[in-house]
């Protein structure tokens, strides 16, 4: 049973990151129907944008929490820019040339960055700092480390803040406008350009706290780092529904216990072929995802 | 090019550079022990006079002061395609034949690997255009068929002592087991839940490589799989290797091609044009589009077979993600649905890391970078194919 | 009613679908307070007209003014704020926004709450059918409330000049006379109407002035009344 509860708490602190990245390829699917196969890389980058400064913040001699608040800000600012950069330059100019043209400028930029990173951060792992990274409370086998928590809390409110973003402002109601017809969002003055840029910084803010988190849970970073989660997550977008917030958080939730309880109860090894076979059964029997997909079905 | 144009270019390219700038320094400049700014404006300063030098040559170009310089060549290419329209097809089809036949005759062993190398992508490229390109299904698992057919050889041949002609339909025939085996599935699908599912199953088959250690020896690999041998004949140089995969080039060459110009063609470019509308006119489908997964995965297959008997070794490690993608670009990049544009395709990206091989730790770099750029410059690929009409949903 | 300095001009003006010309140097002027249709088979390019007016579609050569100023360059999003609204053909209203997040959406540039919430219930008047339906998606309503709605929609940008892409298209004919008579009604609040419409005889009746198009030309102009009576058009046009 303690194990159970265990596995449970780890499985939901691994969704929820699962869930950060899941949202910025559905936002970018929805609004310009692009697998944005890049975004593992911004999620790199904010993992190591996060131990950078972290580290050079703690030998200012600040107190360990203040250096993972500002370290988040500005890591997740990082990869706002960032992400905005990759649009402006590899998607923009191909909004009107087909999908597939675009998939592999997405993958080029993929393959661009994760080098990028390697040339300037080098190939072997960052450890980050331990005296973040240590603690916690614990019931007898039961052990959850103030990270856990930390992570938790942070992804519900980083949802939460977004869930109010999307669907209570006039921004959010431009991007779902976008997202569902560009010519007549123009046509009642909203500048798609922007808007679009907005939805990739935002996704791409998400993602570079989820780096972090997954630093601090693992305790380092890799430059190849982003790739097995980026596809997760990106399964999981899919198997949430692609284009559906709240889709995004159920699928990362799912992949996320999936890979936890199958490397628990069944095998370690095989705790990626899980979470993929759950992917393909969901979608033969549900095609459109567990919540639907929010996509303008004209264009699909 | 107006004065406002030429304003625009230099400050969307000044405006670019200082956003580089503020994207590398805290990568670079950013250490435990303070700021460093050295190494960022030393990567900083490569780069901006490789833009400033591009623009200045693009604006020349543009205000036409090369026309003096551009005129000949852009003639002489106009000579080589007026020569290339004029020449019967069976006479280029025959020429090519030649050079490739003859090729190993006068080149040395470095030439004889990447030729090797070059053939394979082609099969692999060709198999998947049938896919992507005929039938109109995103694949970004195809990788997985070609494991299939590697491992198919070696295991028959080790186990069993299967010959190498035994085992190439088998190795076939598996792949196309299994591109039904994923193809069933994923047929209700559309676009891009296809991409993810295909990619997934890709993965798994990786993941079962890599950890069925009874049956393939994990992580390390099969090693020590038997050459090719015909008629007491071993093939043990490589060029004896390269007219093995020549020919299986040649044959997948000439299947796809008949496949592109027949009835089941025509069936899959009018699903990949309008799945509804197809199925409307009477075709299955279904069938076929079980047929192009599995059509597909054959040439995988063959392709696979050969490459585990030419290195002598399978490991899952060449069956990665990246590997698709890598065939998927070669076919996007060439222009999809058109044979001549995925060989070119092939050629491009096979070549283009060998060039840069000086630079090994750049490689990867360049090549994401180039294919970007190239995607920019040309959408539809190098040589695209007639056929492929521009659908209604990318109009707009 | 009719001033002498047309508020839209469109001089020879071409544009293309790839290498398809659609438009074929359109020349037209609507005048301040008018309405002004565009008649003209399937295919004539009359959405593309207004599609060219809003820089959807880019003009190749000839100029768009709008009150005496050249918009060739402006941006489709920039359009609304000057007071210049295009109703699209097929309505395109958001299907996943609420009826009032529609609404919402016409304002988009306006940063006055309080007029905004104004218009809102002005528009509410015009068409009462929306109140009933303000929490609705916009996707669920029939094909007559959407066409209320797209009208709607621009109406709470304050319009200067309407562009109104087919707006009787699939509607059963007693809605359509409503909409009809709805345009009218904006028309006389001062808003200038051009109408774009298959339906030759109701947006002749309702126009003052119209133009014929035909594969990209304008072929013939004239009161909206001599168009009527013109034999030509009635054959053409008209099912005569």
């Amino acid at each position: 049973m303690e194990f159970f509860i265990q596995q449970l708490i780890n499985g939901i602190t691994l969704g929820g990151v699962y869930a950060l990245i899941a949202l910025g390829y559905t936002m970018v699917y929805g609004i310009i129907q692009l697998i944005n196969f890049a975004h593992g890389e911004f999620f790199a980058a904010g993992g190591y944008m996060g131990v950078i400064l972290i580290s050079y913040l703690s030998a200012q001699g600040l107190h360990p929490y203040a250096c993972l608040a500002i370290s988040l800000v500005l890591a997740m600012g990082y990869c706002a820019l960032l992400a905005m950069a990759v649009e402006q330059l590899a998607y923009k100019p191909l909004r009107q040339a087909s999908r597939l043209a675009a998939l592999l400028s997405a993958l080029g930029m993929s393959i661009f960055l994760q080098n990028g990173l390697m040339l300037t951060q080098g190939v072997y792992d960052k450890a980050y700092p331990t005296e973040i990274t240590s603690g916690g409370l614990s019931w007898g086998l039961v052990s959850v480390s103030y990270m856990q928590m930390f992570i938790v809390a942070l992804t519900a409110g980083l949802l939460l803040g977004l869930n109010l973003l999307v669907f209570k402002t006039r921004i959010g109601r431009a991007m779902r406008a976008t997202a569902q017809d560009k010519v007549m969002s123009a046509l009642v003055g909203i500048n798609s350009n922007r808007i679009i840029a907005i939805t990739f910084a935002i996704g791409a803010a998400l993602a570079a706290a989820a780096g972090i988190m997954v630093g601090l849970y693992y305790g380092s970073v890799n430059y190849s780092m982003g790739f097995v989660p980026g596809i997760k997550a990106f399964a999981a977008a899919v198997l949430g529904g692609i284009g559906n917030i709240t889709g995004a958080l159920v699928g990362g939730l799912i992949i996320g216990m999936v890979e936890v309880f199958a490397a628990g109860y069944v095998s370690g090894e095989y705790k990626d072929v899980f979470a993929f076979v759950i992917l393909i059964a969901v979608l033969y029997f549900k095609p459109t995802g567990i919540m639907g997909e929010n996509v303008d079905d004209t264009r699909v | 090019m107006t004065i406002r144009g030429s304003k625009k270019l230099w400050t969307g390219c000044a405006v670019g550079l200082v956003w580089f700038l503020i994207l590398l320094w805290p990568m670079l400049g950013i250490k435990p022990e303070g700021f460093e700014f050295a190494a960022t404006f030393q990567v900083f300063g490569y780069v901006a006079v490789a833009a400033v030098f591009v623009l200045f040559f693009y604006q020349v170009k543009e205000a036409g002061y090369l026309d003096a310089a551009g005129k000949p060549i852009q003639s002489a290419a106009g000579l080589i395609q007026r020569a290339y329209a004029k020449t019967p097809t069976w006479v280029l089809l025959g020429a090519t034949l030649a050079v490739a036949i003859v090729f190993p005759l006068v080149t040395g062993r470095y030439a004889h690997d990447v030729a090797i190398s070059v053939l394979i992508y082609i099969c692999l490229g060709l198999g998947l255009n049938v896919v992507v390109g005929l039938a109109g299904l995103l694949d970004l698992g195809y990788i997985a068929f070609y494991g299939v057919g590697a491992y198919t050889y070696a295991l028959l041949s080790l186990n069993f002592g299967f010959s190498f002609w035994l085992c190439l339909p088998i190795a076939g025939l598996l792949a196309a087991i299994a591109g039904c085996i994923i193809g069933y599935p994923t047929l209700r699908m559309r676009g891009d839940y296809l991409a993810i599912v295909t990619l997934g199953f890709g993965e798994i088959v990786r993941l079962i490589l890599n950890n069925w250690m009874a049956l393939t020896n994990g992580p390390n690999g099969i090693l020590g799989i038997p050459r090719p041998e015909l008629f007491g004949f071993d093939f043990r140089s490589l060029a004896s290797l390269y007219y093995v995969i020549l020919a299986i080039a040649v044959v997948t060459v000439l299947s796809v091609y008949r496949l592109n110009y027949s009835r089941i063609g025509r069936a899959w470019e009018a699903i990949r044009e309008d799945e509804t509308a197809a199925e409307l006119m009477g075709v299955n489908t279904f069938l076929l589009k079980l047929l192009a997964y599995a059509m597909g995965a054959t040439f995988a297959g063959f392709a696979g077979a050969f490459f585990a008997a030419r290195m002598r070794f399978v490991g899952p490690e060449s069956f990665s993600f990246l590997e698709s993608a890598m065939v998927l670009s070669m076919v996007v990049l060439g222009g999809m649905g058109s044979i001549p544009g995925v060989i070119l395709g092939v050629l491009a990206l096979v070549a283009l890391p060998e060039v840069f091989r000086e630079f090994e730790l750049y490689r990867m770099l360049v090549f994401g970078g180039v294919m970007t750029l190239m995607m920019l410059v040309r959408p539809a690929g190098i040589w695209p194919a007639k056929r492929v009409g521009r659908r209604s949903e990318e109009m707009e | 009613m009719v001033d002498n300095q047309p508020i839209l001009e469109l001089r020879n003006v071409v544009s293309a679908y790839g290498r398809i010309k659609a438009l074929k140097g359109i020349s037209l002027k609507v005048y301040p307070g008018e309405i002004v249709t565009i008649i003209g088979a399937n295919g004539a390019g009359k959405s593309t007209t207004l599609m060219t007016i809003c820089n959807i579609v880019k003009a190749i050569e000839g100029d768009v003014f709008y009150k005496g100023e050249r918009i060739n360059g402006v941006g489709s999003d920039i359009l609304p704020t000057l007071g210049l609204c295009q109703v699209p053909e097929g309505r395109r209203i958001f299907p996943r926004l609420t009826v009032m997040e529609n609404l919402d959406m016409g304002a988009f540039f306006r940063t006055d709450s309080a007029g905004v919430k104004e218009d809102v219930e002005r528009v509410f008047e015009l068409f009462p059918k929306l109140r009933e339906r303000r929490r609705q998606l916009g996707g669920t309503l029939s094909g007559g409330e959407q066409q209320m709605l797209a009208m709607a929609r621009a109406l709470m940008s304050r319009p200067t000049v309407l562009l109104l892409d087919e707006p009787s298209m699939g509607l059963a004919p007693l809605l359509v006379q409503q909409i009809f008579d709805i345009v009218r009604m904006i028309n006389g609040q001062g808003v200038t109407v051009v109408l774009v419409e298959q339906n030759a005889n109701l947006a002749l009746q309702c126009a003052s002035r119209g133009y014929v198009l035909e594969t990209g030309s304008v072929v013939m102009e004239d009161a909206a009344d001599k168009l009527l009576a013109n034999p030509d058009i009635r054959k053409a046009y008209l099912g005569e």
